[in-house]
């Protein structure tokens, strides 16, 4: 019982990035630009927000820095992919390969300093911590419980409101779109960049909410999972908010075990989001339903080409 | 914009008003390949105006500068008599010009709402998908074309999905609508009930621009005709009454134009025997029953059929693309019913799919490379770890003198080029050394005069050098001209087969309605 409410009170920290991180990529690549950076946005602004913090700004301040850190490399992939119609996997990979090796050098000399971070909603309102229900929630913190309302938002926007059908046409169809007179390469540079402030915030909430340090490595791949997580959710917000509880489980199994210090192969527990993203992946392809996917995902549109 | 279409709408306007749409001297290159030079037209309000000319004689492109979507690169433009030049399609719908492209501009997994809704800038009234499904509703009674506005776009019909596109179109205020090829892909019924829409159209005062490949077409619902010809317009608005189908054609074309009939070969031993095949029903298809034919040495048999009575189920079936559920089909005294889809094309098995891009080409790939895709397998441009590209240039280029690929080099993707110079493409590397049995399945569908022709003497020579064709087609009329016999399909069975000589109407006409 108690393996089990430790676990239950971690997994929304642990859901989080995932969450935010998947959120951003779902605007972008419904926009039509697919977005495989989302590993290097991620590290570059939780590089930024642990820097930010060690100077003494106050966290919050930390995640909003961390978030626009991630907004201008975001930038740069908007410039090159939709402005100069670079081809959007390499740009994604030029993107990771950018943010590890910056945060890898100059996050050098901040490498293992710790600070404190976000204060949980046991902190701000004295959640008494006696009951199983308070001891879930003490441990929480504003972002976590925000996320739902989040979720529901974007959903609405994106699936509902006039500027969602706008910005979905664009990634369906953009010929269409263009002959609606929407601008398509305006709408798709706000949706990379909407993603470079999500995936922002999804590293900043890593090194400023969870782990209160910055360790070289540290996003370990949960822009990779988050990847995954989009096609899991069939660029569906709301289904994004399942998934990402999935794998934030999976991820806090592995701490929680350790924690208990039960027997179990550590490595291989660590790979278990790894491998569940595979199962997920598989099985999605499996299933002769519709993928969700944006028609036009991924390629270049000029009004001038022949359709 | 409201008051303006009202306005129009409530009577055809008087002569010596400007004209609708006035195009000067217009030129048009892509990567330095001229599409169009100096290519006029003029449309006046109240009129129906056709626009004829081959494939890829730049029909499309011209209209695609007068809605903007392409930018000229030379020329004048001027709507209802005020000079234009247009940057974007949005512009030339704010000045009343709408477009329904041949390829229509709507997203599927949209509904026909939201498509409309789309369309609706910032500071337009309509602002919900409640207006935007009410207001198609309202359009789509007044203008007589059905369409339910909650529909999703993927699960509408061709001829459904045209009418959302004209209703969307006029909705943002169209006072000139420009349809490209509309009637291609629709049954003669439709066809029908479009143009007499655009007919009706055009007395309310509007001005409609019909792209198209039918002359009877024009004849029967145009008031002028424009003709094009590589780029150029050589006949400029024309009343069509004062024009004959042979003129129209010999202008289109600008030679004369040849007409297939029948190889001059004799039929000898059978080549291909289908003995009772039969296969079950895909998703939505026309399961085989029983099918049965023999096709002779230097013999086209023709079959002829309304389409979706399994058709492309039996051609699936040859190719080895679907398995047969039973039945034997004989290739040169071989079975060859449980051979793979290369061992057959190894055997000689070809084929003209009806889709040329859906199974025949690779839109992205060069032509080059489309040419080679057959061959490069067994080697024929060098081993497996290095392949020559030089010398699939070289028979590219080969193949494009010998087939005469209009807008075609080796390196450019096949995607670039027009519907006839596709299928040329296709000709090119289907009718090789290796064929015994061409199964060309609706190989004209879609081409102007010229190109089908020359896709039927290319069967027709191919034919007479010993190969043998099964030729499947919807057009009576091809089907009868080439065929030294003629079958007729009829849900999933071949219902009936006659030496061309004595087919008569009455016996063709029973089989096709499936009474005999
Ligand atoms: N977007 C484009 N890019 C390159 N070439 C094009 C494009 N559009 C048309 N063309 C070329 O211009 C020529 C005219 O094409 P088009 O206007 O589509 O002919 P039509 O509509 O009369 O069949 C063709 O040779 C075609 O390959
Ligand atoms: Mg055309």
């Amino acid at each position: 019982m108690d393996f089990l409410i430790g676990w239950i009170a971690i997994i929304p920290s642990y859901a989080a990035p995932l969450l935010l991180a998947s959120l951003g990529l779902i605007i972008c690549e419904r926009a039509g630009v697919l977005n495989l950076g989302a590993e290097g946005l991620m590290a570059i602004s939780a590089l930024t927000g642990a820097m930010t913090v060690l100077s003494g700004a106050d966290p919050w301040v930390g995640l909003a820095a961390g978030s626009a850190a991630a907004m201008a490399l975001a930038l740069l992939f908007g410039i090159s992919t939709v402005a100069l119609r670079a081809n959007h996997t390499l740009a994604g990979l030029a993107v990771v390969a950018i943010g590890l090796g910056i945060t890898g050098v100059v996050g050098r000399p901040y490498v293992q300093k710790t600070f404190s971070g976000i204060s949980t909603l046991g902190d701000l309102f004295g959640i008494d911590r006696g009951s199983a229900f308070g001891r879930i929630f003490a441990v929480q913190d504003p972002v976590t419980l925000a996320l739902p309302t989040l979720v529901g938002a974007l959903w609405w926007w994106l699936s509902k409101s006039r500027h969602g059908l706008r910005l979905r046409s664009v990634g369906e169809n953009p010929a269409a779109a263009d002959v609606a007179g929407i601008d398509v390469q305006l709408v798709q540079f706000g949706a990379v960049l909407a993603s470079g402030l999500f995936c922002g915030l999804a590293g900043a909430y890593l090194s400023v909410a969870t782990s209160h340090v910055w360790v070289e490595g540290m996003v370990a791949s949960r822009g990779w999972i988050a990847v995954a997580l989009v096609i899991f959710s069939r660029w569906n917000a709301a289904r994004a908010l399942w998934g990402a509880l999935l794998f934030g489980s999976a991820d806090a199994l592995v701490p929680r075990l350790q924690a208990i210090g039960a027997d179990v192969p550590v490595y291989l527990m660590m790979t278990l989001p790894y491998l569940l993203t595979l199962v997920v992946l598989v099985a999605g392809s499996l299933g002769g339903r519709r993928s969700g996917e944006p028609a036009f995902l991924g390629r270049v549109y000029l009004r001038q080409d022949k359709q | 914009m409201t008051t303006a279409l009202q306005q129009a709408g409530d009577m055809r306007q008087p002569l010596g008003t400007p004209a609708a749409l006035l195009m000067r001297g217009i030129g048009k290159s892509f990567d330095g390949k001229a599409a169009l030079r100096d290519a006029s037209f003029c449309l006046e309000w109240g009129e129906v105006h056709a626009i004829v000319g081959e494939n890829g004689a730049g029909k499309s492109t011209l209209m695609n500068v007068a809605a903007g979507v392409y930018v000229a690169d030379g020329g004048d433009q001027s709507i209802d008599g005020e000079a234009i030049s247009l940057r974007s399609p949005l512009e030339a719908a704010a000045a009343g010009l709408g477009m329904v492209h041949q390829h229509f501009r709507l997203v599927e997994s949209f509904t026909v709402a939201e498509n409309v809704l789309l369309g609706f800038g910032r500071k337009a009234a309509v602002k919900t998908l409640t207006d935007a499904a009410a207001i198609v509703s309202a359009k789509s009674s007044e203008i007589g074309l059905p369409v339910d506005p909650h529909k999703l776009v993927a699960n509408l019909s061709i001829a459904e999905r045209q009418r959302a596109e004209i209703i969307k179109v006029m909705l943002l205020g169209a006072r000139i609508l420009v349809m490209d090829e509309p009637t291609a892909v629709l049954t003669d019924e439709e066809a029908r009930t479009l143009l007499s829409f655009a007919q009706r159209l055009s007395r309310q005062g509007h001005a409609v621009v019909l792209i198209t490949h039918k002359f009877r077409e024009v004849a029967a619902f145009c008031d002028r005709v424009t003709i094009m010809r590589h780029g150029e317009t050589v006949l400029e608005g024309a009343r069509v009454a004062n024009v004959t189908e042979a003129e129209v054609a010999r202008l289109m074309v600008g030679d004369a134009l040849t007409v297939a009939g029948r190889p001059l070969s004799r039929p000898g031993d059978v080549c291909l025997s289908v003995e009772r095949l039969s296969a079950r029903a895909t998703a939505h298809g026309q399961s085989l029953n029983d099918l049965g034919f023999e096709l002779h040495v230097g013999e086209i048999l023709g079959i002829a059929g309304v389409g979706g009575n399994g058709q492309e189920e039996l051609v699936a079936c040859l190719l080895g693309l679907d398995r047969a559920g039973a039945g034997a089909i004989v290739l040169d005294g071989q079975d060859i019913s449980t051979a793979k889809p290369d061992q057959r094309r190894e055997a000689g098995l070809r084929v003209i799919p009806s889709d040329r891009f859906d199974s025949g080409l690779i839109r992205e790939l060069s032509i080059a490379d489309n040419l080679a895709l057959t061959t490069v397998a067994s080697g024929s441009f060098g081993g497996p770890f290095l392949l020559s590209r030089r010398a699939m240039r070289e028979k590219a280029a080969e193949a494009i003198d010998a087939f005469d690929i209009r807008g075609a080099t080796p390196e450019r993707p096949a995607s670039l080029l027009s519907g006839g110079n596709a299928q040329k493409v296709l000709l090119a590397r289907e009718l090789d050394h290796g064929l015994k049995v061409l199964i060309a399945h609706s190989p004209s569908r879609g081409l102007d005069m010229k190109a089908a022709e020359f896709v039927r003497s290319a069967i027709r020579r191919a034919v007479e050098a010993g190969a043998a064709c099964l030729l499947i087609s919807e057009d009576l009329q091809e089907v009868m001209s080439l065929s030294h016999r003629v079958a007729v399909m009829n849900r999933g069975r071949i219902a009936g087969c006659r030496q061309t000589g004595d087919v008569t109407p009455e016996w063709i006409g029973g089989l096709l309605a499936g009474h005999a």
